[in-house]
C-alpha cells in the first residue's frame, strides 16, 4: 500500500543531544530456586536511554517478563538474582543502585521513579474499588503532603492525559472496556511523573483497533514527558514500528540488541529472523507462508535490503 | 466431498440484568458457502461474532434463525447424526481445549470409536498413531502424554488431529493460533494447510490477525458488530479495502514499513457510519445491502 | 542468504521441538500429571493422618476377633483398669475394651454409609443440575438451598424421634443423617461444574459426539475427583460426629453399639460423677482422633484442589532450608 514512506528519521528521542541513560542493567542473573534451578535470566546487559522506547521481545518462557519484574525488584521467592546490577540515573542526578535498596527505599522508588503496567489490568485493578480510589490510594501513599483537592486534580489531569474521561473515574473496573482499562492502568503508571515505565505486555488482551489507540497514546505521552519505557511483548512487527531499540531474548539471553531499524532490515541473528518470518507480513508478499506449497523463505530477508 | 451452507445465520443471545431482559443481536444475517479444498477466513475484532458463527456451525449453540446445512458429495443433505463426522471444530486455546486429565491417546481415540472408524485396542491405537504422525508428532513418543506435558504449539496438533478423527471434511478453526508462541504459530497454520491439500478439506478459519487471513485463505470475510461488512477475494479485501471498517481494520495491524506513523498526529480513521447495514462485495464489486436483497447475495 | 536455522523445516510444520519453542520432549518423562496428580503429595500431616485413621480402622475391623462378647455382664462393676480388662469395666462389668471395638466398628459402619450416600446424593443434584442447566439446574439447586437452610440436628432429632425405637437400626440412621447432610457438598460441586462446563475440552467432547451422560463421567467427573474425595472425608467426619450426637441424646439406632451409645450409657450411669474415667475417655478419644486423622487428610486433599497451597508449603520448606544454609555460611565465615 505505502510501502514508499520514509523511514522515519527525526524521532524525539533520537533528538540531537548524546543520549544519556536512565537505567544501566549489568550483566544481570536470575536464577529461579527451585528443583532442578532454572536459569532464567542469563547475563543480561541493556542501557535505556531517557525517553526512549525499548522493546523486549522474546516468546513465552524466554524471561523476559522476569527480567522486568527483577529490574523493579517485584520477583518473588524462587525467583533470586544471583548477579549483577540495576543501576538508575536520576534525573536530579546522582545513581540507585536498585539492587541494593532497603525495603523503605525501595518502596519509595517504586512507582514514583519506575513504575509497570502489567498486561491483565483486570486482575492489576482492583475489582471492588473504584478508580479514583485507586488512583488516589497511589498518592497518598507516596505524596502524603498533598491535600485532597490537589489528589483529585492529579487524578483529574492523569485520566485525561490518557484519553479517559475524568468523570469515568467514579466508575469500577468491570464498568470500563478492555482498552480503558489499560488506559487507566497507564494513568496510573504516570501519576508520579516517573522516569521510566515498564509495559508488560499491555495490550496482548486487546484486539488491534484498541491496541493501535493505546499505541497512539504511549507514543503521544513520552514525547510530551519525557520518559523511557521498557516495551514487552512476543509481537515483534509492533515492536518494530513502535520502539527505537529492541532486544531480543531466547531462552533468558539476549541474542540481538539493536535499533528497530536495523533488525527490520538487517537482522542477524536467526532467532531474530524466525521471528519475524513468523509474522506475515499484511501488504507484502507470502514470504515464508507455503501455502501454496512453493518454498520462498530464503528470499525474505534479501527482499527487503533490495528495496 | 461435503460443503457447508450457511444461510441467513442469526444469533440472539438474552441478557438479563435483574429484572430487565434485552436481546443482543451477536450475529445478523450471515451467510457463506465453505467448498473442499478452499479456506474462507472470518476476519474481525473480539465480540464481532466471528466466534458464535463458528459454535453455531459447530452446533455448540442453536442459531436463532437461518439454516447451516452440510451436503456430501452424492449431493445428499447430511442429516442430524452424521453431522458431526463432517463437520469438526479446532479451538482457540489448546490449554482449554484437551482435558488434563487425559492422555493424548484418549483424546483422539474417543472419537475414532464414537465415530466407528475403528474397533479394538490395537486397531484404535494403530489409527491413533496414525493421525498423530499426520500432524507431525512422534506418535510413539507423544501418544501416553498428558497434555500438560506438551508445549502449545504440540497441543494444538493434538487437537487437529482430534478433529480430523471422526474423517471430517468440514474443519472450523477457531484463531488455532492465537494462543501459541509466535514462532509456532506458521507451523501450525501450514500443518492446516497441507492437511486441506491432502484431504480436500473445507475451512472456515476465524481469526483477528489479517495478515495470516490474507495468506491462509482464500476469501475472506469481513465482520462487524455481527454483519458481514466486506468480503471477496483475500487479496482484494485485504490490499484494496472498500469498506471503511476493514480499512479500519487494515490500518490498525502493525507495520514495521510504516515505522514513524505512530508518532505524527495521524488522523483518527472515521467510522463512517452511513456504509454500516452495507455489505462490499468484491466477487460482486458492489455495494450491497443484505437486508433488502435477501440470500441471493449471500451465496458467495 | 543461507540462514543458521533449518530454514524450511523450522517453519513449514515444524517438527515438534524445533518450531515450537519447547526443546522437544520434557526429559523428565514422567511428571507428575493425570491420575497421578491425584493423589496427594507425600507430608507429615498426611501421614500423621492416615496412620491414625488406619489405626482406628484396624482396630474396628480386627478387634472384634480378640476381645469378648461387649454385653457379657460380670458382678464386678466399675472396675478401674487392669491386666485383666485393659480398660477397665462398666457400671454392669462389660469391658470397656470390648465395647470401645465394637463401638467403633459400629460409628466406622454408620460413618461409611452415610459418606458415600451423602457424596452420591451431593454429585447426583450438584453435577447433574451444574451440567445440564436451565430449569434442571434451577430447581435442583433450589432444593439444595432448603435443605441447607433447614437446620441440620433439630431435623434430625425430629425425624429419628418419629420413627419408632424398634425400627430405629443403623441403616435408618444412615439414611436420616445422609439426607440432612449433603446440601452444603452439593453446592461446592454444582459451582466447580459449572466452571468446568464452560471448558473447552467439554465443548469438544460435544462436537466429538459425546453423550451428556459421557461428557459427565469421563471429561468432568475425573475432575471433581480431588473434591469428591474432600467432601467424602468430610462428610464421615461429619456423620460420626451427629451419629454420636444423637445417640448420646439416645436417638441413635437401637441395635447397634456406637461410640455415642457408649458415651450415652457412660453418661446413665454417672461416669463423671463417680469418676470412672475409663469409661467416657476412651470413646471421646476415639473420635477425636478419627476426626482429627480425616481433617489431617482432607488439608493434604485440599492441596490438590488447590495447587497454591502445596507452593506456599514447598515455598515455607524450601525457605527454611535455605535459612539454615545461609545460616551455615555465616557461621563458617564468621569463624
Amino acid at each position: 500500500m505505502t510501502n514508499d514512506i520514509a523511514p522515519a528519521a527525526a524521532r524525539p528521542a533520537a533528538g540531537n543531544t548524546p543520549p544519556e541513560a536512565v537505567l544501566t542493567v549489568r550483566d544481570l542473573n536470575v536464577v529461579y530456586r527451585t528443583d532442578p534451578p532454572v536459569h532464567a535470566v542469563k547475563d543480561v546487559s541493556l542501557t535505556l536511554n531517557r525517553g526512549e522506547i525499548l522493546g523486549l521481545a522474546g516468546e513465552s518462557g524466554c524471561g523476559k517478563s522476569t527480567l522486568a519484574y527483577a529490574v523493579n525488584r517485584l520477583h518473588e521467592w524462587p525467583a533470586e538474582v544471583t548477579s549483577g546490577s540495576v543501576t538508575f540515573h536520576d534525573r536530579d542526578g546522582g545513581d540507585l543502585d536498585l539492587l541494593a535498596l532497603r525495603d523503605e527505599e525501595l518502596r519509595r522508588f517504586r512507582w514514583a521513579k519506575l513504575s509497570m503496567v502489567f498486561q491483565g489490568a483486570m486482575s492489576a485493578l482492583n475489582p471492588v474499588i473504584s478508580v479514583r480510589a485507586q488512583l488516589e490510594d497511589v498518592l497518598t501513599t507516596h505524596r502524603p503532603g498533598m491535600s485532597r483537592q490537589e489528589r483529585r486534580e492529579r487524578c483529574a489531569e492523569v485520566l485525561r492525559l490518557v484519553g479517559v474521561e475524568p468523570r469515568r473515574m467514579h466508575s469500577f473496573p468491570h464498568e470500563l472496556s478492555g482498552g480503558m482499562r489499560q488506559r487507566v492502568m497507564i494513568a496510573m503508571a504516570l501519576l508520579l511523573d516517573p522516569q521510566v515505565m515498564i509495559m508488560d505486555e499491555p495490550t496482548t488482551a486487546l484486539d488491534v483497533l484498541v491496541q493501535r489507540g493505546i499505541l497512539r497514546e504511549i507514543l503521544r505521552l513520552r514525547d510530551r514527558l519525557g520518559f523511557a519505557v521498557v516495551f514487552i511483548t512476543h509481537d515483534l512487527p509492533l515492536l518494530l514500528e513502535l520502539s527505537d531499540r529492541i532486544a531480543v531474548m531466547l531462552r533468558g539471553e539476549i541474542v540481538e540488541y539493536d535499533t528497530a531499524e536495523t533488525i527490520h532490515r538487517r537482522p542477524r541473528h536467526p532467532y531474530t529472523r524466525t521471528l519475524l518470518d513468523s509474522f506475515p507480513s499484511l501488504t507484502g508478499d507470502r514470504g515464508a507462508f507455503l501455502r501454496t506449497g512453493a518454498a520462498a523463505r530464503s528470499d525474505a530477508p534479501g527482499e527487503e535490503d533490495a528495496r | 466431498m461435503t460443503t457447508l451452507e450457511v444461510r441467513d445465520l442469526v444469533k440472539d443471545f438474552t441478557l438479563r440484568s435483574g429484572l430487565r431482559r434485552s436481546r443482543l443481536r451477536a450475529v445478523h444475517r450471515v451467510g457463506f458457502t465453505l467448498v473442499p479444498g478452499r479456506t474462507v477466513a472470518l476476519v474481525g475484532a473480539s465480540g464481532s461474532g466471528k466466534s458464535t458463527v463458528a459454535r453455531m456451525i459447530a452446533r455448540l449453540e442453536k442459531p436463532t434463525s437461518g439454516a447451516i446445512t452440510a451436503v456430501d458429495s452424492a449431493g445428499r443433505r447430511v442429516e442430524d447424526p452424521r453431522y458431526r463426522d463432517h463437520v469438526q471444530m479446532v479451538f482457540q486455546d489448546p490449554f482449554a481445549s484437551l482435558n488434563p486429565f487425559h492422555s493424548v491417546e484418549h483424546h483422539i481415540a474417543r472419537p475414532l470409536l464414537l465415530h466407528g472408524r475403528s474397533r479394538g485396542r490395537d486397531e484404535t491405537r494403530e489409527r491413533v498413531a496414525q493421525l498423530l504422525e499426520r500432524v507431525s508428532l512422534p506418535a510413539a513418543a507423544v501418544m501416553d502424554r498428558r497434555p500438560h506435558e506438551l508445549s502449545g504449539g504440540q497441543r494444538q496438533r493434538v487437537a487437529i488431529a482430534r478433529a480430523l478423527a471422526p474423517g471430517a471434511q468440514v474443519v472450523v478453526a477457531d484463531e488455532p493460533v492465537s494462543m501459541l508462541d509466535v514462532s509456532s504459530r506458521l507451523g501450525v497454520l501450514n500443518l492446516l494447510a497441507r492437511l486441506q491439500r491432502e484431504d480436500d478439506l473445507a475451512v472456515l478459519y476465524i481469526t483477528h490477525d489479517l495478515a495470516t487471513a490474507r495468506h491462509f485463505s482464500d476469501d475472506i470475510l469481513v465482520m462487524n458488530r455481527g454483519r458481514v461488512v466486506e468480503r471477496g477475494p483475500a487479496d482484494d479485501v485485504i490490499l484494496g479495502p472498500r469498506h471503511p471498517y476493514t480499512q479500519l481494520l487494515a490500518a490498525a495491524a502493525p507495520d514495521p514499513e510504516l515505522r514513524g506513523r505512530l508518532g505524527s498526529a495521524e488522523p483518527e480513521p472515521e467510522t463512517a457510519s452511513d456504509r454500516d447495514h452495507l455489505t462490499y462485495d468484491h466477487f460482486a464489486g458492489r455495494w450491497i445491502d443484505v437486508d433488502a436483497e435477501g440470500t441471493d447475495a449471500a451465496a458467495a | 542468504m543461507t540462514s543458521v536455522i533449518p530454514p524450511d523445516r523450522a517453519l513449514e510444520e515444524s517438527p515438534p521441538g524445533t518450531g515450537d519453542g519447547t526443546a522437544a520432549l520434557p526429559p523428565t518423562a514422567r511428571r507428575r500429571g493425570g491420575r497421578r496428580a491425584l493423589l496427594p503429595t507425600w507430608s507429615p500431616k498426611l501421614g500423621i493422618g492416615l496412620g491414625l485413621v488406619v489405626a482406628i480402622a484396624l482396630f474396628g475391623l480386627i478387634g472384634p476377633l480378640f476381645t469378648g462378647d461387649p454385653d457379657t455382664i460380670r458382678n464386678i462393676g466399675l472396675t478401674p483398669p487392669s491386666g485383666e480388662h485393659l480398660l477397665g469395666t462398666t457400671q454392669t462389668g462389660q469391658d470397656v475394651l470390648a465395647q470401645l471395638v465394637h463401638a467403633t466398628r459400629g460409628s466406622l459402619q454408620i460413618g461409611l454409609l452415610v459418606g458415600v450416600m451423602a457424596t452420591a446424593l451431593s454429585a447426583l443434584f450438584g453435577i447433574i443440575g451444574g451440567y445440564a442447566g436451565g430449569f434442571a439446574d434451577e430447581a435442583f439447586s433450589l432444593f439444595s438451598n432448603v435443605m441447607l437452610v433447614i437446620p441440620g440436628l433439630p431435623l434430625v432429632i425430629v425425624i429419628s424421634g418419629f420413627v419408632p425405637a424398634d425400627q430405629r437400626g443403623s441403616w435408618t440412621i444412615a439414611v436420616v443423617l445422609a439426607i440432612t447432610g449433603w446440601a452444603a457438598a452439593a453446592r461446592v460441586l454444582r459451582a466447580q461444574t459449572l466452571s468446568l462446563r464452560g471448558r473447552d475440552y467439554v465443548a469438544a467432547a460435544r462436537v466429538a459426539g459425546e453423550k451428556p451422560w459421557r461428557v459427565i463421567c469421563v471429561e468432568i467427573l475425573p475432575n471433581l475427583l480431588p473434591l469428591l474425595a474432600s467432601q467424602f472425608v468430610f462428610s464421615v467426619i461429619a456423620a460420626i460426629l451427629n451419629e454420636a450426637g444423637l445417640s448420646f441424646l439416645g436417638l441413635g439406632a437401637s441395635n447397634s453399639s456406637t461410640l455415642g451409645t457408649m458415651l450415652y450409657f457412660a453418661q446413665n450411669g454417672f461416669a463423671l460423677q463417680r469418676e470412672a474415667w475409663w469409661w467416657f475417655a476412651p470413646p471421646g478419644v476415639v473420635i477425636a482422633a478419627f476426626g482429627c486423622g480425616l481433617a489431617l487428610i482432607n488439608f493434604s486433599l485440599d492441596e490438590i484442589i488447590n495447587p497454591r497451597l502445596r507452593e506456599a508449603g514447598r515455598r515455607r520448606r524450601a525457605a527454611a532450608k535455605a535459612g539454615r544454609d545461609t545460616e551455615r555460611v555465616t557461621r563458617s565465615t564468621a569463624a
